[in-house]
């Protein structure tokens, strides 16, 4: 009896793997002493970004839109129409409660239009801040086994909480066509051609917010329960279900010092009519939110180099 | 000569031990926190002196001034004890997580499979997955689809490829992960154990695929691995890390074999305290060592002879009938016996002090080669153990021509012989 029989797979692995014989892929190149693709060192720089890295990775991005799209609504009944669902309800809860029983004013818009307006945008800025918040604690997984560029993740998030925000805007611009064709006093403006770029302030707060939370929470995980009701507390500083005029002025500090209420401002006053719009408070917004995000990159870089050894 | 495609200079990496640990995490937080803040040192404002004390011995390097060249071509094998830094390389390799100090310069594309199936998601279907996780390890859409084809045919599971994957079997799972990983064609490869799963047929056309890649582009692969036999098959070139320092490097089988085998089993091995050992303490064990039945020490033993293992330990607290035991594995690793005294109903009844214990076999019927011997101890069946010392001794067993009636048994013939009793007839003529 042979006394190889226990060593078949052994030699599966060794005539498969041996060492490879064929020709060099570089032999062709000239050799320089530097002719490497890769240099790994100790923490680089705080503004070595490679954001490159990214822009490669581009068709994981999309991946992941796709996964988190496909992924949230398989096996409900009503599958993506939560989308429409979760706002509406919110709109008239907010209706009755803020508009009927609290009787706050709307700066005498429609009060559906009013508080979905507010909504619509608000959610997006929301679900964008608290998901990419979560990046670290969630993606420890594949984190630990995979490189890819990090910010692959916030970022994708970013995208499929605009194709969410997309199906809510569609619900929100069919009540204000019918509220539009049944002579209510709402006017689209000019302020509409800001639009996107509302839209990517909205995305890019969210974004560097969120970014922020998350390379502080591999530290600090406390911070995780602070975005739950943060971002709730936020919402009563940012005017979504009160207009801005009606502040009084001890207080219009506070609310006009979020970054959020001219965005939300003038969100309202482009389709609406109505609204507290200035281009410095715009300016002062855009500005913000420039410094968020890019603080948000600068600490989500650093932390993502040594994030495996904190968790 | 090939030129160096991995060039790896004075690698360090250094860990805190108590960013596991419960309090510990709680300083680690609030000093993190201060720094952030710029604010100075909250413990050592706290007046907890001690505890910042321990953190600082805390501090671990588990890599160790590590320099390595890596050629075009080469299969490297990486082998060291649990935490001997193998497991930090790979991740830094990997980009997983960066090291304290030192570079590694890297030619070509690195495919790291520290796992198979990362990043698979349950809900979506084995086609999503499929560019998903090829994504992850770096792939684009474009390229995936050149070889969806080919990787979905390679797994095996065409018609199950667009169910979800959490329908799938693990051995499904796995095939499909391990066809997408099959299919990744980087310049350099680095394995970490992944291919000790998977059934056996699978995994032989899995790597048949590797080989095809490898005659064309002569990829690199960097491969780490605990089985010994596995290593020394695959590569050429192997180094043994060591607490964070590469203690050896070169030939795979003197790597090995140096990895293998711990230090010349002394007269009588008082020194276990360098050992690794692991347990949760309430017991030590100090020596071992191996007689003949004339109580002479020694360290060969022929087949069929009478050996016998003493053990010498402490015990810090009275315990009533511990158990003893003595793991003999073989200088590849491949565990033997698990001898434990609560087989045979030892008692020994109330102990406390120093104990030394005896486990005599009285024929031993292992095959020629070198064995290794772990003493552990315990405080009842089941319980986890007070002390076990890993590799704490060898002992070689060599031919004796007076047993097994003088037949000529080596170390390829197996592990142990199993007595056996034999019959035959003629049933047709």
């Amino acid at each position: 009896m042979s006394d190889k029989g226990s060593n078949l797979a052994i030699s599966d692995l060794v005539s498969a793997m041996g060492e490879g014989t064929g020709k060099p892929p570089f032999s062709d190149q000239p050799q320089e002493p530097d002719d490497w693709t890769l240099v790994i060192r100790p923490k680089s720089g705080w503004f070595d970004l490679h954001l490159g890295d990214l822009w490669r990775y581009r068709d994981l991005v999309m991946l992941f839109v796709r996964r988190d799209f496909v992924s949230l609504y398989k096996q409900t009944i009503l599958g993506p129409l939560w989308f429409i669902i979760q706002p509406l309800l919110t709109t008239i809860t907010f209706t009755i409660i803020f508009g009927n029983i609290a009787q706050l004013s709307t700066d005498g818009l429609p009060k559906m239009l009013f508080y979905m307006s507010g909504i619509t945008a608000w959610n997006y800025f929301s679900d964008c801040l608290t998901k990419t918040s979560e990046t670290f604690s969630s993606n420890a997984g594949i984190f630990g086994k995979v490189y890819f560029p990090r910010l692959a993740v916030p970022v994708s998030i970013i995208i499929s909480n605009l194709i969410k925000f997309g199906i809510q805007l569609g619900l929100f611009l069919a009540f204000y066509i019918y509220f539009l064709t049944q002579g209510s006093a709402v006017q689209p403006t000019a302020a509409l051609w800001l639009f996107p770029l509302l839209l990517l302030m909205m995305g890019a707060l969210g974004l560097g917010a969120g970014i922020i939370v998350s390379s502080m929470t591999t530290r600090y995980r406390d911070l995780r329960f602070l975005v739950q009701f943060g971002v709730q507390l936020l919402m009563y500083t940012t005017p979504v279900i009160f207009p801005l005029s009606k502040i009084p002025d001890q207080y219009r500090w506070i609310i006009l010092a979020n970054p959020m209420t001219p965005i939300i401002e003038t969100f309202r006053y482009a389709f609406l009519g109505t609204g507290t719009f200035s281009w410095e408070m715009l300016a002062y917004s855009a500005a913000a939110t420039a410094v968020i995000l890019a603080l948000g990159v600068l600490l989500f870089n650093h932390v993502e180099k040594t994030f495996m050894d904190t968790v | 000569m090939s030129e160096t495609v991995i060039q790896i200079e004075n690698l360090s990496k250094q860990y805190r031990l108590g960013v596991i640990g419960g309090k510990r995490l709680v300083d680690d937080i609030n000093r993190q926190w201060a720094k952030f803040r710029g604010k100075p040192d909250p413990l050592s404002k706290v007046g907890k002196a001690s505890s910042r004390s321990d953190f600082e011995t805390d501090e671990i390097w588990a890599l160790n001034d590590v320099s390595l060249e890596v050629r075009q071509g080469e299969v490297l094998g990486i082998i060291g004890r649990n935490g001997a830094g193998k497991s930090t390389l790979l991740k830094i390799l990997s980009r997983v997580t960066a090291p304290t100090r030192g570079e590694v310069r890297v030619k070509g594309r690195i495919a790291s499979l520290l796992e198979v199936g990362t990043g698979f998601h349950p809900e979506l279907t084995g086609r999503e997955n499929v560019f998903l996780n090829g994504a992850i390890l770096g792939m684009t859409k474009s390229e995936i689809r050149r070889r969806f084809d080919e990787i979905v045919e390679f797994s095996g599971i065409q018609q199950f490829i667009d169910t979800p994957v959490k329908r799938y079997s693990s051995g499904m799972y796995v095939r499909l992960a391990f066809s997408v990983a099959a299919h990744l064609e980087p310049e350099i490869l680095i394995v970490d154990e992944v291919l000790a799963v998977g059934d056996a047929a699978f995994r032989s056309k899995c790597l048949g695929k590797m080989q095809s890649v490898n005659r064309e582009d002569g990829r690199t692969v960097l491969f780490v691995s605990h089985d010994m036999a596995s290593v020394e098959a695959l590569c050429k070139r192997g180094i043994v890390l060591e607490a964070g320092d590469v203690s050896f490097d070169g030939d795979v089988t003197e790597a090995v074999n140096r990895y293998l085998r711990p230090r010349e089993v002394q007269a009588e091995a008082n020194e276990l305290e360098d050992r690794p050992r692991e347990g949760i303490g309430g017991a030590r064990i100090h020596s071992i060592r191996f007689e003949g039945d004339d109580g002479n020490v020694r360290t060969h033993f022929r087949m069929g002879e009478p050996l016998n293992v003493v053990v010498k330990a402490n015990f810090e607290k009275t315990m009533r009938n511990p158990i003893f035991g003595v793991n003999l594995l073989t200088d590849r690793g491949v565990m033997v016996a698990d001898c434990r005294s609560s087989h045979y109903q030892y008692q020994i009844g109330q102990v406390t002090g120093t104990v030394e214990y005896r486990m005599r076999i009285p024929s031993v019927s292992l095959y020629p080669r070198t064995y290794v011997a772990e003493p552990w101890v315990c405080e009842s069946e089941g319980a986890p153990d007070l002390d076990w010392v890993h590799e704490a001794a060898t002992f070689a067993i060599t031919a004796n021509p007076d047993y097994l009636g003088g037949a000529t048994v080596t170390a390829s013939h197996g592990v142990t012989h199993l007595s056996t009793e034999w019959a035959a007839e003629v049933i047709a003529n």
